[in-house]
């Protein structure tokens, strides 16, 4: 069976849709059409919607060129998946038309996680502008900058300096804590509790913060202290 | 023969983006090197004047991108450098007049023929900005020891990760060594303890550089100047050489000697 190419004309020009396969042959279908109806489409600005296939920087830029070669644009590029979307981006092309697609949650809603269990382990800094949202608990091994932010349903762990905003329990645990080698963040919230870093004196060490009597306090960590 | 592309990028404005393109350029240029200055700041063009090569604009990056001239045609030769060649960009339009596309396309026409092509990013983590990296080999990131552009270079390195355009080098503009012996300003550790990243430069304040933007004589030509020595050296380590950071004391003299012996600690 062909691959299925449609066309649908929208407001902001025609909307090519073209269904699963190789892109080999979905490649060349699509070119077939649009020469098919080479008078009808001339000076068309399209916007091809891929599906979840991921597409190379190099097919899009070819498939841009040879779309051109008709005399048509491709302006937009729309995908499933945040791979070619970004390619598409990289090419200058939009990845999104007229009414946005449905976005697609950027934290994992996975069945598998219940609120406040499972982690995500993280193995990098995390720079400003980076922000993380979790149902379960984060561990950081490396710094957590100013301007990033952690955002957890559980506990938050950082192997490392965390200087940016932390939110741990946030969907409402007051049992979650938050632990860092050097715990000094622009701003600290556990569930519904906000606190501030106090300026620190001398040298950094491993604290960890909780909520004792409906206040954040952050604790010094010591080997030999109670269990949790 | 392949060129490398250096992109000059720091988020804030006016930490010394174009300064140093220009700088950088006219350094490797005076190495004997062949350069090319692209100005990715469309709409607000800056490159050209701090070159002093504004005068001389016919054609520029858009019109080259929209194909009203042939890429030589808008590249204009410094001549006072062997070969160095700026494309401004445009200033009656904006940035959305280029896509990350053709910025990557011309690069590829440009790198046959030249050792290094320099593009000045515009401020900011827009289109420019893309513009800028999109056809990157080295992303060069500019700072100041001031926390707000330590924040925005931090934020600028993590979008420069996240292109996977490998990791950014940094260069530490406008110490201010008298501040930073007072314990007034970040030190050179402090701001590497943040970001992390490889250092590829010093550069002190220096009001040569004030002035030498005015003339539109990049501060490099100047033999005394002590920011132009940086510049120098950053070039050099650009292009791969291993060149040891300067010392940033300033010769200030028997009495500021004797000032900082008094007060033990405030260097």
């Amino acid at each position: 069976m062909p691959p299925t190419v449609q066309i649908k004309g929208i407001s902001e020009g025609l909307l090519v849709t073209i269904g699963e396969g190789p892109w080999d042959e979905t490649h060349q279908a699509l070119l077939s059409h649009l020469d098919q109806q080479a008078e009808f489409l001339r000076g068309a600005r399209i916007a091809l919607d891929v599906g979840n296939r991921i597409l190379k920087a190099v097919e899009l830029s070819v498939l841009r060129k040879e779309v051109a070669e008709r005399e048509l644009s491709l302006w937009a590029v729309l995908s499933g998946s945040p791979l070619t979307e970004q390619t598409a981006q990289t090419l200058g092309l939009a990845t999104r038309i007229g009414k946005p697609r449905p976005e697609k949650s950027a934290s994992l809603p996975d069945a598998s996680f219940k609120s406040g269990e499972g982690a995500v382990l993280v193995r990098r800094t995390l720079r400003s502008g980076f922000s993380l949202h979790h149902v379960g608990h984060v561990v950081v091994i490396g710094d957590v900058n100013p301007g990033a932010e952690i955002v957890a349903a559980g506990d938050v762990v950082v192997w490392g300096r965390l200087r940016g905003m932390v939110h741990a329990g946030a969907e409402g645990n007051e049992q979650a804590v938050v632990c860092a080698l050097d715990l000094s963040p622009t701003q600290l919230r556990i569930a519904s509790q906000i606190a501030l870093t106090p300026k620190r004196r001398g040298k950094p060490q491993p604290e960890m913060a909780r909520i004792r009597n409906g206040q954040v306090v952050a604790e010094p960590w010591e080997p030999k202290r109670e269990k949790l | 023969m392949t060129g490398k592309v250096i992109t000059v990028t720091s988020g804030k404005g006016g930490v010394g983006k174009t300064t140093a393109t220009a700088n950088i350029g006219a350094a490797l240029a005076d190495f004997g090197h062949k350069v090319v200055c692209i100005d990715g700041d469309i709409g607000l063009r800056n490159l050209d004047v701090v070159l002093g090569l504004e005068n001389r604009i016919v054609y520029d990056l858009v019109d080259v991108v929209e194909g009203r001239c042939r890429l030589r045609q808008a590249m204009i030769r410094d001549k006072r450098m062997p070969e160095l060649y700026l494309i401004p960009a445009a200033q009656t339009r904006d940035k959305s007049a280029i896509s990350p596309s053709d910025m990557v396309r011309l690069c590829e026409e440009l790198r046959p023929e030249y050792d290094f092509i320099i593009i000045d990013s515009p401020a900011g983590i827009e289109r420019g900005f893309r513009n800028a990296i999109a056809p990157a080999d080295v992303v060069v990131v500019i700072t100041n020891p001031e926390v707000s552009a330590v924040r925005d270079a931090d934020r600028i390195i993590g979008l420069v990760e996240a292109e996977e355009k490998g990791p950014a080098q940094l260069v530490i503009n406008r110490i201010k060594q008298d501040m930073v012996r007072r314990g007034e300003m970040l030190t050179v550790d402090d701001v590497l303890e943040l970001l992390a990243v490889k250092l590829v430069g010093l550069v002190p304040d220096d009001e040569n550089v004030v002035v030498s933007t005015n003339r539109g004589v990049p501060v490099v030509l100047d033999g005394r100047s002590k920011a132009g020595q940086a510049f120098r050296n950053i070039a050099r380590r650009l292009n791969g050489e291993q060149v040891p950071f300067m010392n940033m004391q300033e010769e200030d003299g028997f009495f500021g000697r004797l000032a900082r012996l008094i007060r033990p600690g405030g260097n």
